[in-house]
């Protein structure tokens, strides 16, 4: 089962591989992981994509929360919530392969924010199968880079994380 | 305003930490000098610091204090790991304060220089580096606070060389709040009432105790609590001394090598309640043999993940032993009444009792069983007994009978191979005065024999109880059973002579080869020698075997028993 658990821990240094290494050493997998700084400062949000049966995600919950640092924890993915994740792609964009591109990422809402004689960067925002759809519509051969952030959510309406 | 260095001591003392095991180097010269200016705290030096961990995490298990180590950067900060992953897999209370090099010099490859933090960090409750003077005594605070809070374990601080120079205002905070730690003390009530119903209705109970209960000061309820119900009780090897063994209702330590009839009653009960244990895989064997049966599981532990991590558990109780048993007793008082198909279950216990399960076969050599018996006897059962790691540790778990807490120091999770001698240092810190046997093995015990060089020093009376059999013997057992006798690597040659080598050290040293020898030596060694470290080398049965055994991959019932063979 795919999961989506959020997390709200000190803004220290080494809390990110305090993390990253519960993970490793239990050998729980992570597909993706995304942390930034919330609007309080002495905090950060990390949301962290993985998969795993209910016996598993109630060990990763409890051993999250045995960390020190770690504030407060909740898995997303078990009520209603909201997700997105970024995705720039640069892609090979002559001849006419040039407005095929610019139609794809139209058809996708995406947005061209640099355009060179022979690429575009394209940014998509979305759920991470939106993203998944756009890579696989267009042809291999003329994807030159990927780059996604990974998941990143919210629970809906009054679901809110905070201390 | 005064030191970094002066600051750490101030700490310590606001700790009233007694007596600190370390090593000094080039990052600790600060602390060093500024230990050198006070009484206080006294200062073990140990011989490796390694062993400086094992003595600290032992002053703990022995009393109810924080144990605290002081070593150097780098390679002092490296000999510790083992120590410190010991006290984790154990749960037990030690701050380690580590020497840095100096701030502005970390990350440059350093003179020992070594990420203490990230190696340290997946064997510790929790550490930290102090980057500002102004937070080294907050820091400190809050290391003994996480170490001897909720599930206690190790907690180390890396402090930079330049930090202790610094001047600093000192204020030692009364009190910690952190956010993100507030351990679950007292239990959920309701769970607590379902439990107990469950106890009542339970026709085949069992009470299964840990290490959490000697850790939560919780014996005395535990036994009240076991009384009040009439119902067996086992203990985990890091729950012995948490129940009294010579109790009528003590059916012995379970698991791997536990007794036939705590294994089959672990196994056939209808109601488990597990208090400070957890189900570990020495305990349960095969999971899913163990499954296999029906029951019902109440779990009492201050760690939730802890709780339903092996085995499914049906009324999880979060809170502190102590906490949630007194909960229990209060909730019980006069109106339980156990079920009274229970008395059959007691016929059955009694039947598989009956086995003498821990009965051996005596030779014209001495059986390590037969040490253990009277080394009990010797001691009046009475003695703190460290032990390290192997044949010897079972032996001394299966026939010393403690009836005490803490008197049994051992490690149990981690099975670290030469924690006997620096326990037995750590030990007689916390009880001085006490009477304190190291069973150990030949092989072991020269995992921190330097130690006896401490021992000297500071005139530790440790009793060294070496059953020398000239083999690694649980290796060598394994090898014996499921390698068909491929003995690979499990024979030691070139012992040295350990009567010379305890003597070198300025000890006494003793050799015993015949059964009949074994207790005037022992008597000799405990009255006569009292205040010397005494050196037993004990020429054992070299094909002496621990049984029962319940082999890897087998289920708890599925036990090889000593007449079977």
């Amino acid at each position: 089962m795919r999961h989506i658990i959020s997390i709200l821990i000190e803004n220290e240094a080494g809390a990110l591989s305090r993390v990253a290494g519960l993970f490793s050493a239990r050998g729980y997998n992570i597909e993706s992981l995304t942390v930034a700084p919330t609007e309080d400062p002495s905090l950060s949000r990390m949301t962290i994509l993985t998969r795993g049966s209910d016996d598993v995600l109630e060990q990763i919950t409890k051993q999250l929360n045995k960390l020190i640092d770690v504030v407060k924890v909740v898995d997303l993915s078990e009520a209603p919530h909201v997700e997105r994740e970024l995705m720039l792609i640069k892609v090979r964009a002559t001849g006419k392969d040039r407005e095929e591109m610019k139609r794809m990422a139209d058809i996708f809402r995406g947005r061209i924010i640099d355009v060179t004689e022979t690429a575009y960067v394209i940014e998509l925002t979305g759920a991470s199968s939106k993203l998944d759809s756009f890579i696989a519509a267009l042809d291999a051969g003329l994807i030159l880079e990927t780059v996604r952030t990974g998941v990143c959510g919210v629970g809906r309406g009054d679901r809110i994380l905070k201390v | 305003m005064i030191s970094g260095a002066e600051i750490v001591i101030r700490c310590l003392q606001e700790e009233k930490v007694d007596c600190v095991f370390g090593y000094p180097g080039g990052s600790v010269l600060h602390i060093y000098d500024a230990l050198f200016k006070q009484e206080q705290v006294k200062h073990i030096l140990v011989r490796h610091e390694q062993a400086a961990v094992h003595a600290a995490d032992a002053y703990s298990r022995s009393s109810q204090k924080v144990g605290v180590a002081l070593v150097t950067s780098g390679p002092g900060v490296t000999n510790t790991v083992t120590g410190i992953a010991t006290a984790y897999m154990d749960s037990i209370p030690m701050v380690v304060l580590c020497g840095q090099v100096p701030t502005q010099y970390i990350g440059q490859d350093a003179f020992q220089e070594c990420d203490t933090v990230g190696i340290t960090r997946p064997c510790v409750k929790h550490n930290f580096l102090v980057k500002d003077v102004k937070d080294l005594a907050v820091t400190i605070k809050k290391a003994f606070h996480i170490a001897a809070t909720g599930r206690p374990g190790p907690v180390v601080v890396d402090i930079p060389k330049d930090i202790t120079a610094q001047l600093c205002d000192f204020e030692y905070p009364k009190s910690i709040q952190m956010r993100s730690y507030n351990p679950v003390v007292k239990g959920h009530l309701g769970q607590i009432k379902k439990a107990v119903q469950m106890l009542q209705e339970a026709k085949r109970p069992i009470i299964y105790s840990g290490g959490g209960v000697i850790l939560s000061d919780a014996s005395d309820k535990l036994t009240q609590l076991a009384h009040k119900l009439d119902f067996p009780v086992t203990n985990t090897l890091m729950g012995l001394g948490g129940y009294p063994a010579t109790d009528r209702q003590f059916v012995g330590m379970l698991g791997m090598h536990g007794t036939f009839e705590a294994n089959n009653a672990m196994h056939y009960a209808d109601v488990i309640l597990a208090v400070g244990a957890r189900f570990d895989d020495r305990v349960i064997g095969n999971p899913e043999h163990f499954g296999e049966e029906k029951r019902r599981v109440i779990h009492i532990d201050i760690d939730p993940s802890s709780i339903s991590k092996r085995v499914k558990v049906d009324v999880p109780i979060v809170g502190n032993v102590a906490d949630v048993l007194d909960e229990m007793l209060k909730l019980m008082d006069g109106s339980f009444k156990a079920d009274p198909e229970v008395a059959d279950w007691w016929k059955q216990i009694d039947e598989w009792r009956g086995r003498k399960s821990l009965a051996y076969r005596q030779s014209e050599h001495i059986m390590p069983q037969f040490v253990m018996e009277k080394l009990y006897e010797v001691t009046g059962g009475d003695a703190f007994v460290t032990s390290d790691v192997g044949q010897h540790q079972m032996f001394a778990a299966q026939y010393y009978k403690f009836d005490k807490p803490r008197r049994w120091i051992n490690s149990g999770g981690l099975g670290t191979m030469g924690v006997g001698l620096p326990y037995g240092m750590g030990v007689l810190m916390a009880n001085p005065g006490a009477q304190v046997a190291c069973v150990t093995g030949e092989g072991s015990i020269q995992m921190c024999i330097q130690e006896m060089s401490t021992c000297k020093q500071y005139g530790f009376p440790i009793k060294i109880i070496n059953l020398n059999n000239g083999m690694l013997g649980m290796v060598r057992q394994w090898q014996e059973m499921f390698y068909s006798k491929r003995y690979s690597q499990s024979y030691v040659t070139s012992l040295p002579d350990f009567v010379k080598l305890a003597e070198a050290y300025g000890h006494v040293g003793m050799k015993i080869e015949k059964p009949e020898d074994v207790e005037p030596a022992l008597r000799k060694a405990f009255t006569e020698h009292k205040d010397d470290l005494v050196f037993m080398d004990f020429i054992i049965d070299p094909a002496a075997n621990v049984f029962p055994m319940v082999a890897a991959g087998k289920g708890l019932t599925e036990m090889i028993l000593a007449e079977e063979l």
